[in-house]
């Protein structure tokens, strides 16, 4: 919490992504003053494979490394004021809770931990009343209607925005476990709330997207994934980054002086235009922001201010993020070394398609990739190198029928004996056939959700 | 004089759904102009006319001097749908800096003394 009014209000982000560095949580804890932690688990696919887990066990779900850390976290948090707001809750968020009542109980703080959670997002369980009742979730791509797939659908959830994540602040909760809120509200719902924007203050709000888009990726704002002089950089122990932010919307980007990486206006910029649609239109639940209007200042010393923030009202709809099962895929791949090593691939790849042929397999799609000669940007990358230490084949298949899929992942092995030769790279055995989550991406009206959002608080 | 994009400018890129964006941030002011006029969407998708099989959008933000690319149809459906190594088209923004660009000479020192290229190339 801010003691003076003229103190900015500090939201670290501590994970851009579930399965990002652990240590990241810790060190923005430890390393300096923090008020708030933000951690994003979701990605888009990120719900159907959480909605397969719970499938298994009704009390999966949710991001599990998120327990261990806030456990781990506990008394920091209570000593030094810190509160933490994650989507971690994923298709679950009341068993993350309940995991996280059960697991305190044995550590100890000075205080007991308040919990919320956020229900409201899962659109899955009501799919088929939330249809009848005339929302045909038109895939915003190609504007079909959800019932040609409605079958097929795993997982059904609506982005929400601060909404219910100030309510949960409100009520003074030390940790914010929310379903599918959306990346950005992880780290402007925390600034609403501190600073009382109200909900038509578009600029401000827009602000606070724009910092919540700079956090949402973790360390690559502070110099992670940077082509800017990335041989400078000790990347070891990267600095997450650090929004200071003002009341008038204003921020500053910076990181813990002790962590590596670095802040600068080519590291801010790089993250603001990670995956950018139309910069004027950054449409979030709570404003539309408008990336155009953006003043960044390199201040020196990891610190970077941006200032000058425009938004416009909010959306009438919600975005909803459905995933449907697609099929099966697999892919194996194989090595081939010098001499003539992308000769020898090419050879491979016409004997494996020979046979899947002959067999009479047909897929969906076949793929070939020549990882060492230009697997990653195509012709662009210019003829294959005849003197090539190695190249990898890689084969993918895609299709309906899982036993195709299957048949196709006993074709490489055989290649090893009765193919061609200098051939390595097969110790991991067989390909796994995995389950195709499609995603089909659509809107719809805010009541429908926003009726439904109930915040609970729990103490452990 | 012709540069790959690279000596003047620096990019990344990302996903949503089956489009890649990749946004190109110029080293320095005085380069941004060049690439406003010289990067064009037509020749950006004809730059990756063997990955893009869709149209390409050009957005400018000149207060970041930066022009963002929005490639669509470009990652093999997409998501897990993909069976594209690249699915998520992370590396398309070093494939764009692979374009050939005209720029002045003495712009491109600058950029080079900015992108650290001028203490590499000696």
């Amino acid at each position: 919490m801010p003691d003076s009014p003229d103190r900015p209000v500090r939201v670290a982000s501590g994970q851009g992504f579930w399965g990002d560095w652990q240590e990241a949580p810790k060190l923005q804890v430890r390393r300096g003053p923090i008020d708030y932690l933000m951690l994003d688990y979701l990605a888009e696919i990120t719900m159907s494979i959480l909605e397969k887990q719970r499938e298994r066990d009704p009390t999966a779900g949710y991001a599990r490394d998120f327990v261990d850390m806030v456990l781990d976290l506990a008394p920091d948090l209570v000593s030094e004021g810190i509160r933490v707001v994650s989507n971690a809750g994923g298709v679950n968020p009341d068993a993350c809770r309940d995991a996280l009542v059960q697991r305190l109980a044995d550590v100890d703080t000075v205080r007991p931990l308040r919990i919320a959670t956020v229900r409201g997002d899962d659109l899955m369980s009501r799919l088929d009343e939330v249809l009848a009742a005339g929302h045909e979730l038109r895939n915003m791509e190609t504007g079909e209607p959800l019932s040609t797939v409605r079958e097929r659908v795993t997982a059904a959830n609506a982005y929400m925005g601060a909404g219910p994540i100030l309510q949960a602040l409100r009520q003074e909760a030390d940790v914010v476990v929310t379903g599918r809120s959306t990346d950005t509200a992880l780290t402007y719902g925390p600034l609403i709330h501190e600073f009382g924007w109200k909900a038509d203050d578009w600029n401000r709000i827009a602000a606070g997207v724009v910092a919540g888009h700079i956090n949402e990726c973790g360390a690559q704002a502070c110099g992670g994934n940077t082509l800017f002089r990335w041989r400078e950089l000790d990347l070891i122990e990267p600095g997450y980054p650090i929004i200071e932010a003002s009341a008038d919307g204003s921020f500053v980007v910076t990181k813990h002086a002790s962590l590596g990486g670095r802040v600068n206006w080519a590291s801010v910029t790089e993250q603001l235009v990670y995956e950018m649609g139309d910069p004027t239109e950054y449409i979030t639940p709570d404003c539309v922001a408008d990336f155009s209007t953006i003043r960044l200042e390199d201040l020196g010393d990891d610190r970077v201010r941006v200032t000058g923030v425009e938004g416009r009202p909010r959306p009438e709809l919600l975005k909803v993020s459905i995933a449907y099962r697609g099929g099966y895929k697999a892919t194996g791949t194989l090595t081939y070394s010098y001499p003539d090593a992308y000769e020898k691939a090419v050879a491979a790849d016409r004997v494996l398609r020979g046979r899947l042929d002959r067999l009479g397999l047909e897929f969906d799609e076949i793929r070939t990739e020549y990882v060492g000669a230009g697997a990653c940007h195509g012709p662009l990358a210019g003829p294959p190198d005849p003197s090539v230490p190695e190249v990898e084949l890689r084969i993918s298949v895609r299709g309906e029928d899982r036993a195709r899929v299957k048949r196709f992942t006993r074709e490489l092995a055989p290649l090893i004996l009765a193919g061609p030769p200098t051939v390595t790279g097969f110790a991991a055995g067989r390909p796994r056939v995995h389950e195709v989550m499609a995603y089909w991406p659509a809107l719809i009206e805010r009541d429908v959700v926003e009726s439904v959002v109930q915040v609970e608080v729990t103490e452990a | 004089m012709k540069v790959p994009l690279w000596r003047v400018a620096f990019a990344r890129s990302g996903d949503k759904g089956d489009t890649a964006n990749v946004g190109l941030i110029a080293f320095t002011e005085s380069v941004y102009p060049f690439l406003v006029d010289n990067v064009t969407a037509d020749k950006v998708k004809q730059h990756f006319k063997d990955i893009c099989r869709g149209s390409v959008d050009r957005y400018e933000l000149p207060n970041l001097r930066a022009l963002n690319f929005l490639l669509h149809e470009s990652l093999g459906g997409g998501g897990t749908v993909s069976l594209m190594l690249d699915a998520q088209g992370k590396t398309f923004s070093a494939a764009l800096l692979r374009m050939e660009v005209d720029v002045p000479e003495e712009l491109v020192h600058e950029a080079d003394e900015v992108s650290g290229w001028s203490e590499r190339l000696e």
